[in-house]
């Protein structure tokens, strides 16, 4: 990993006329282009995305939970108004947070392609010429030997391409030379990462500008079709139209919760079927770490919880039955819940809606009037229930949660409790004005979710690349060796000279130790074949 | 389902661990203390690395090295102790022993001190570093003994999963490799502070410091162990990504600790580019290191503690 600029273009050189306004206004338009694009600004970039995404772990964030920011505000009014102002209980989705990774990613781009081209490039030139001053390289090691020069640098390049490097000959000033250079794949490396880190971004932003998510409670037994009208939440990104969404109907048939001794939840499954296009229906079972995976769209089990069922009937012998409304569990644990039943209408004749709002324990215990949870099993179902009678308030044109009861319409009067009771499973309480309100079984729900990324393969193919590129970047070192020869001191033989510049991690002293020794041998060897055989006279220890 | 004599034998593991690492501990004082350099110029111009007053293994008298060794064994055997402590935990409750924070925190030091040993038996000169990486070390066990703990017991349903061995894993590996990264930064800038004042012609009293190696091979190992952790770490936040596509439905949603891990991904990515920038190289880069390693304690305490994340089920 290097921060070294890509090399620019020469700066045009200035006119002696003055400069036009337009070409002022090129000048400072490239000059910040330049800016924007050195490795360093990137770097200050990614710097900032990442002091800007702490606020939005230590504030509440509405795409994580609007109930906690709803809080915050209860908590804080001014402050949280202030805040809010600021987006920070939307951080990532912010103009601000948009704006660095804007950036980031216009950076990136300047500095990136320029480098891989320049590496591309690099790919079909042969390694720089040996420089003059071999001496002053980091590594470098004398080695004199009776062999003429141009044997003795056949023996370096030898050696040379057995360790894979690439070699190149050439005439130099003072006789031939040799130039080696190897490890090209660190700088594919980098050029890799940084290109998979654009794409990675570019499969983000697509996602996040294609894709949606939606999610609805189900009871057993119910089902819903992929439509933003269904959902209890969803989210969508800007170029996603409700025409988009894939044809795709879901039901649940079953589900199942398995608990541990201890209650540990040990597996959540949700036996469903779905049809694509309104094709033949497909049963499936899906799971916690296991969803439904359709060509683009993804079915989730993100929950669970428990929709009591109940049957009200009227004075009038209207029986109205299998009524349930899912309630939220409050307690993870013993999944105690809270919810409401909504009756709007209760058949002709009848002026009046009832609610029945409550509480409902899987296994409930009563201790002096007041019912708990004590086990997420259903082993003795029981709920506590509040019934109103009067105007619920649905039609008012304010949206209103399902899981409680508009606190307005109890404050105005116009919805009153007309009774309340614990019930267990087939128990009843009977109203002033005879209605019979019975707690006949319950049912489980799921919280069903779906999704839609169409970035999400992009991404994590670019993340495997920034991976492969890191790896290379780090762990492969790019070397190169430059040799020359010189006519010994005594007239005989030949005085090579080898340097070494190496640009990694590593320790790189021992590496061209070693090369040297190996071509010191080799050296020897050859000379003893030849007539006059002599041994290296000397041998520069490198510094290490 | 639990086996509850594994579970207690788990418990008396950990405990014999934290016992022969303080052991561990104080010999590598007794070494530091009794291993004073020779303290004459000459004596340690001629056979060291010169930079510093940097003992060579020459002049270092044989109590010294002895303590050493005695030390160097303390630390294995405790790592023995700690490893057992974690497997007979996993065989007594019959899955992998990393599923809640106590676990998890545990492997993340075992992780730390398997690295000081490498570093230690291929660099003999750090094994000087002991008593800073053991140091803590004990502190961090004993405070996840007391407030982390919890009983042997089942997985919740999110996590049985193959990528529990494939995220975790590589998550506490990255996080025990820069922890020690992290120490030796710090063992860095003061080694380097006191090579300063030394250059700059201060009398400096004998210290312990000087029994440390050379800012410059401090400096080196803290960059390679980063190097070493940086991938790793990269790795496990991809998989906890391709996890969490497969287990919340969505891929990255910026929930805590989602956020907190791309931050030390770029604190990280920052040290290694700081290494090769003028002007960064040295303290400086040393400094990001060192938050780094900041961000990582945070994001496995606060994340956990404070706030809520989809994580969070995996907490105390
Ligand atoms: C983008 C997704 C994810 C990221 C970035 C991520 C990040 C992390 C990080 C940074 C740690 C280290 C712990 C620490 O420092 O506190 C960690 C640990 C852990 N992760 Fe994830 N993770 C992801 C997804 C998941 C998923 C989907 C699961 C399981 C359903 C999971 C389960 C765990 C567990 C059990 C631990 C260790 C225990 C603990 O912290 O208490 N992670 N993850």
């Amino acid at each position: 990993m290097t921060t070294t600029a890509p090399p620019r273009p020469a700066a045009p050189a200035t006119p002696p006329s003055p400069p036009s306004p337009g070409h002022r206004v090129l000048a400072r338009l490239l000059r910040w282009w330049r800016q924007l694009t050195a490795m360093r600004t990137a770097l200050m970039l990614l710097f900032l995305l990442a002091v800007a995404s702490i606020p939005g772990s230590l504030l509440p964030q509405r795409s994580l939970s609007q109930t906690n920011v709803n809080r915050y505000f209860a908590e804080y009014p001014t402050l949280a108004r202030w805040l809010d102002r600021l987006f920070l209980f939307d951080v990532f989705s912010s103009p601000w947070f948009a704006a660095i990774y804007l950036l980031l990613f216009i950076s990136l781009i300047g500095c990136v392609v320029p480098r891989a081209i320049e590496h591309g490039r690099s790919l079909f030139t042969p390694p720089p010429p040996v420089p003059r001053h071999l001496q002053r390289l980091p590594e470098h090691a004398e080695l004199s030997t009776s062999l003429p020069g141009a044997a003795a640098l056949d023996v370096v390049e030898e050696e040379l391409r057995v360790r894979r490097f690439r070699v190149v000959r050439r005439e130099g000033r003072s006789g031939p030379e040799v130039s080696g250079e190897k490890g090209y794949l660190r700088e594919t490396g980098n050029v890799l990462f940084h290109l998979s880190l654009l794409a990675l971004l570019l499969g983000l932003a697509g996602g996040k500008m294609w894709g949606y998510e939606g999610s609805i409670l189900v009871t057993e037994g119910q089902g819903f079709c992929n439509s933003f009208q269904q959902y209890d939440t969803y989210r969508s990104g800007p170029l996603v139209s409700g025409g988009d969404l894939t044809a795709l109907c879901v039901n649940l048939e079953d589900f199942e919760a398995v608990y541990e001794q201890n209650l540990t939840a040990a597996s959540f499954t949700a036996d469903i079927s779905y049809d694509v296009d309104g094709g033949e229906p497909v049963a499936r079972t899906i799971g916690v770490n296991d969803p439904l995976r359709l060509d683009g769209d993804r079915v989730y089990v993100t929950g669970h919880g428990y929709s009591p069922e109940f049957t009200i009937v009227l004075p009038d012998g209207t029986a109205l039955t299998d009524l349930s409304a899912p309630f939220l569990p409050t307690d993870p644990g013993t999944l105690a819940s809270q919810g409401v039943l909504k009756v709007p209408d209760l058949g002709t004749g009848a002026t009046e809606q009832l609610a029945v709002e409550g509480f409902f324990a899987p296994t409930g215990v009563v201790q002096a009037g007041v019912l708990t949870s004590v086990d997420p099993r259903p082993l003795d179902p029981q709920v506590a229930v509040i019934v109103y009678a009067g105007y619920l308030g649905l039609d008012s044109g304010l949206p209103q949660s399902v899981f409680s009861l508009d606190q307005d319409q109890i404050d105005r009067g116009s919805l009153n409790e007309v009774g309340r009771a614990n019930l267990a499973v087939g128990e009843s309480t009977t109203l002033p004005d005879g209605t019979v309100v019975t707690f006949s079984g319950f049912k489980e729900f799921a919280a069903i979710q779906v999704s839609h990324d169409p970035g999400q393969v992009w991404v994590l193919g670019a993340s495997i690349a920034v991976l492969a590129g890191l790896l290379g970047m780090l762990l492969v070192r790019r070397e190169r060796v430059f040799a020359r020869v010189i006519p010994g001191p005594d007239g005989g033989g030949t005085v090579l000279s080898v340097g070494s510049l190496t640009r990694g991690s590593a320790d790189t002293g021992p590496r061209f130790t070693a090369l040297i020794d190996d071509v010191g041998a080799a050296l020897a060897t050859r000379a003893a074949q030849g007539p006059a055989a002599a041994p290296p006279l000397s041998e520069e220890a490198p510094p290490s | 389902m639990i086996d509850e004599s594994l579970a207690s034998l788990s418990d008396t593991f950990f405990t014999v661990a934290v016992v022969v690492y303080s052991l561990a501990l104080v010999a590598f004082c007794a070494e530091l203390a009794f291993g004073r350099p020779v303290r004459s110029r000459q004596l340690v111009g001629a056979g060291a690395p010169v930079q510093g007053a940097s003992a060579a293994a020459g002049t270092e008298p044989a109590r010294a090295r002895r303590l050493g060794s005695v030390a160097m064994v303390l630390t294995g055997l405790g790592l023995v102790a700690h490893a057992a402590s974690l497997v007979t935990r996993g065989m007594s409750a019959d899955r992998l022993p990393w599923g809640n924070m106590y676990e998890f925190s545990t492997v993340v030091v075992l992780v730390a001190v398997l690295a000081y040993l490498v570093l230690a038996v291929r660099a003999p000169q750090l094994r000087h570093i002991g008593v800073f990486v053991l140091g803590p070390v004990v502190v961090s066990l004993a405070l996840i003994r007391m407030v982390l703990y919890v009983e042997a017991g089942p997985l919740v349903a999110a996590l049985r999963s193959w990528w529990l061995a494939v995220h975790v894993s590589t998550a506490t590996l990255g996080f025990g490799v820069f922890f020690v990264s992290g120490i030796v930064s710090v063992l860095y800038l003061v080694r380097s502070r006191r090579e300063e004042r030394a250059e700059s012609g201060e009398v400096l009293a004998p210290s312990l410091l000087d029994r440390l190696p050379s800012a410059a091979v401090l400096d080196r190992t803290a960059h390679r162990t980063a190097v070493f952790g940086f991938p790793i770490w990269t790795f496990a936040v991809i998989a906890g990504a391709i996890w969490a596509e497969g287990a919340w439905g969505r891929f990255w949603g910026w929930d805590p600790k989602e956020t907190w891990a791309f931050i030390a991904w770029i604190v990280y990515a920052a040290y290694l580019h700081a290494r090769t920038t003028s002007g960064w190289r040295g303290r400086p880069s040393a400094w990001i290191n060192v938050v780094g390693l900041a961000v990582m304690v945070f994001n496995l305490l606060y994340v956990n503690f404070v706030s809520t994340g989809l994580h969070s089920y995996a907490g105390v």
